[in-house]
């Protein structure tokens, strides 16, 4: 990130759009200055502050980084998210990043890693399954447990089919609100889909996103079942302005979730989760 | 007692001529009709300052009277902090300028005008060094704060009374000034006693009609100080503050909130409240757009939305946010509370909620009053 000024974007062309599911895209983005370019580089679990010319920033994280361009996965899901998914290829925005903190992918190495997601904010956990996958040999099992409220809620199912076929691979889908089983569905909330889990809980990491509650339900369950705290990881999603620690926005407690965050392990929350609307 | 000169009454004016031949414009105090209180703006001379005034401040009120004394720091604090010359409650950040299908990132100037503020007070110059801790010594170090924040030269006068919403003597930060000014004086009955707190300030006083202070008016000035130590109220300890963690679900946030307005005063009068909002005003012809930023509040809705929820839902979770950011979150973020005891939160509260008091009642260290509110029956409210 740029050091004299943290609040100034990068110009960046939108070089490829690739529409996953009718309200779920991913930009390809090339930094106008190759200078830039040259000197990016993110970890998994990190996330840019993506403008859009004379609306406004959201905070986007970071999918990959090609040497060259940089990728993000989008969901339009309001203002400015849907008027991104509405600029065509060959129009430029504006970049600035990365920021935040990041998934403890290095240490999960050798160990078996759990995703667990909930709700359709899995893009910060997508990234570092990629790795995982591209890395399949440098880790123990791989378990991907996702809820959905509605199975034909727009979930990006073509990438859990292909998950799935990967050695020492578990891919776990439920609906929570949905009468018809599936195959490879269950019905209800994640917690269902923590008994048909099979991993070393004593030797693994589990990453997780989705709403608060969902979270620390699942970590409570974790905990329960024998999973050492430490071990588990939660991004948490705050209202984000400045990115950089002084808006603050993003307070939870006395952490703020864009520099602190949005990794925490989770210790470093669990009293704070536990307030509701805190 | 070397360090002590003596100004009198009849060169303050110097002491101005001083501070703007050095460059700099000069703010101070003055009354603003219509602002309900002093205010600091920029000044012609001493005939701006608030001679004979003194403020009355209450939970929810702020009065001014006139004493005929011929002080011009005889008032407590001001109802603005000095805030707003550093952080600036709206600041343009950066302008984009679309052109041929590419857009330009434009950085601001950010040559800030140099700037004197005179008679900043004790609870000011402790939250201006905790608003340099949240806007410089931080992961990243905000650039429009640091370019007025050096540009600033601060004449502290000590306070020679407290108001009854003061409690600086129980944050430690007060009365007296102890750090982090220029130029520091105590208004006495016929002059001023003056230190000097840095280079700058020693070159600007250099040339002033300075005497040597004498044994009496350092007494004079230790016994106004010493006086304004008496305060009315008493913010729990250090120790005590740290157990508000444990009162996250305490039924007192659910009082409060039944009187709370959720209208953000506090926060905007609070000189270490930083939080902002950015906001893109784009220009008519879609040419360009430029990208701001405006002094936000937790108390505002939208400070905490995300996509499908606002995660402080109420004023309970919205007052209590406040509270305990102010008394205990910031001592995890920057070593220390986030109050330094000005009281400008409870003066300028529309329902007069005491900060203080509410602080005491969530901890268990004082009775809640009751009834909480004056009861008005039917047949009254019906007239
Ligand atoms: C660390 C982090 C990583 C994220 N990564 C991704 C990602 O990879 N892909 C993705 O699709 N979404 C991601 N999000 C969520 C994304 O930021 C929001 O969906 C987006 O801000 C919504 O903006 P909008 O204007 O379209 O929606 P609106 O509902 O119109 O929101 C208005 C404004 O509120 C703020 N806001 C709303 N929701 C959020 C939120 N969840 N987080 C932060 N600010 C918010 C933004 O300033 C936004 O512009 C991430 C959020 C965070 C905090
Ligand atoms: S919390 Fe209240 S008393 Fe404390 S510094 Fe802020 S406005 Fe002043
Ligand atoms: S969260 Fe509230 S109390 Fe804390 S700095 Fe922001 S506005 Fe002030
Ligand atoms: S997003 Fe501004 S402080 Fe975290």
């Amino acid at each position: 990130m740029k050091t004299d000024n943290a609040y100034l974007p990068w110009e960046a062309e939108i070089v490829d759009t690739i529409q996953e599911t009718p309200d779920i895209f991913t930009w390809k983005l090339r930094f106008t200055d190759r200078e830039v370019a040259r000197n990016y580089s993110f970890k998994h679990g990190q996330f840019n502050m993506l403008y859009l010319y004379g609306v406004g920033e959201v905070a986007i994280s970071v999918m990959s980084n090609d040497g060259e361009c940089i990728y993000h996965t989008i969901r339009a899901v309001g203002r400015i998210t849907k008027a991104m998914m509405k600029l065509p290829i060959g129009a430029h925005i504006g970049v600035r990043g990365p920021f935040g903190s990041a998934w403890p992918l290095d240490e999960a190495r050798g160990k078996d890693v759990v995703f667990v997601t909930a709700g359709l904010g899995c893009a910060p956990v997508t990234s570092s399954i990629k790795y995982v996958v591209a890395n399949r040999a440098a880790y123990g099992r791989l378990v991907i447990m996702q809820s959905v409220r509605h199975r034909n809620e727009g979930l990006w199912e073509p990438q859990y089919d292909e998950w799935r076929t990967l050695p020492d691979t578990q891919v776990l889908l439920t609906a929570s609100r949905d009468k018809t089983r599936w195959p490879h569905w269950s019905l209800g909330r994640v917690s269902v889909l923590l008994d048909e889990a099979q991993y070393d809980k004593q030797n693994c990491v589990v990453m997780m996103c989705g709403p608060d509650a969902m979270m620390a339900d699942t970590a409570r369950t974790l905990v329960e079942l024998g999973v050492p705290a430490e071990s588990l990881f939660v991004s948490l999603e705050r209202n984000m302005q400045c990115a950089v620690g002084h808006c603050g926005h993003c307070q939870l407690g006395g952490k703020f979730v864009c520099k602190d965050g949005p990794i925490f392990v989770w210790p470093q929350v669990a009293e704070l989760m536990r307030v509701k609307g805190y | 007692m070397s360090d002590m000169r003596y100004l009198p009454r009849a060169a303050l004016s110097g002491l101005i001529d001083a501070i703007r031949d050095a460059g700099y414009r000069v703010i101070g105090p003055r009354e603003e009709t219509g602002q309900g209180g002093l205010v600091y703006r920029e000044i012609d001379g001493v005939e701006d300052l608030p001679q004979g005034l003194h403020d009355r401040q209450e939970p929810g009120s702020y009065r001014l009277e006139k004493t005929g004394s011929p002080r011009y720091f005889a008032w407590a604090n001001t109802a603005s902090a000095i805030k707003p010359f550093v952080y600036a409650p709206r600041e343009k950040l950066w302008r984009v300028v679309h052109k041929e299908g590419r857009i330009h990132f434009e950085p601001v100037e950010r040559d800030a005008a140099k700037t004197a503020i005179l008679g900043v007070r004790a609870c000011d110059l402790a939250a201006l060094e905790l608003q340099d801790a949240h806007f410089l010594r931080g992961k990243f170090v905000d650039p429009y704060y640091k370019a007025r924040r050096e540009k600033l030269l601060l004449v502290a006068v000590n306070c020679s009374h407290a108001a009854a919403t003061c409690f600086c003597a129980s944050t430690g930060d007060g009365p007296e000034v102890s750090t982090g000014y220029d130029i520091l004086l105590d208004e006495l009955e016929d002059g001023y006693l003056l230190r000097v707190g840095s280079t700058r300030g020693a070159m600007i006083v250099a040339d002033l009609p300075l005497q040597a202070a004498t044994q009496g008016h350092l007494e004079a000035a230790l016994a106004q100080s010493e006086a304004c130590r008496a305060q009315q109220r008493v913010l729990p300890g250090e120790k005590d503050l740290a157990r508000l963690g444990e009162q996250l679900e305490s039924a007192r946030w659910t009082k409060v909130a039944e009187r709370c307005l959720s209208c953000g005063n506090c926060t905007a009068v609070c000189p270490t409240c930083f939080c902002h909002r950015e906001l893109e005003v784009p220009a008519l012809d879609g040419k360009s757009s430029e990208h701001w930023r405006d002094a936000d509040s937790c108390f505002s809705e939208d400070h905490s939305y995300i996509v499908g929820e606002v995660v402080r839902h109420g004023t309970r979770e919205r007052y209590r946010q406040w509270m305990t950011h102010k008394l205990f979150n910031w001592v995890p973020q920057y070593g220390r509370i986030g109050c330094t005891g000005c009281g400008r939160c409870t003066t300028w509260c529309p329902v007069g909620i005491d900060f203080v008091a509410e602080a005491n009642i969530v901890l268990g260290l004082a009775e809640a009053p009751e009834p909480e509110l004056p009861h008005v029956d039917g047949s009254e409210a019906a007239q």
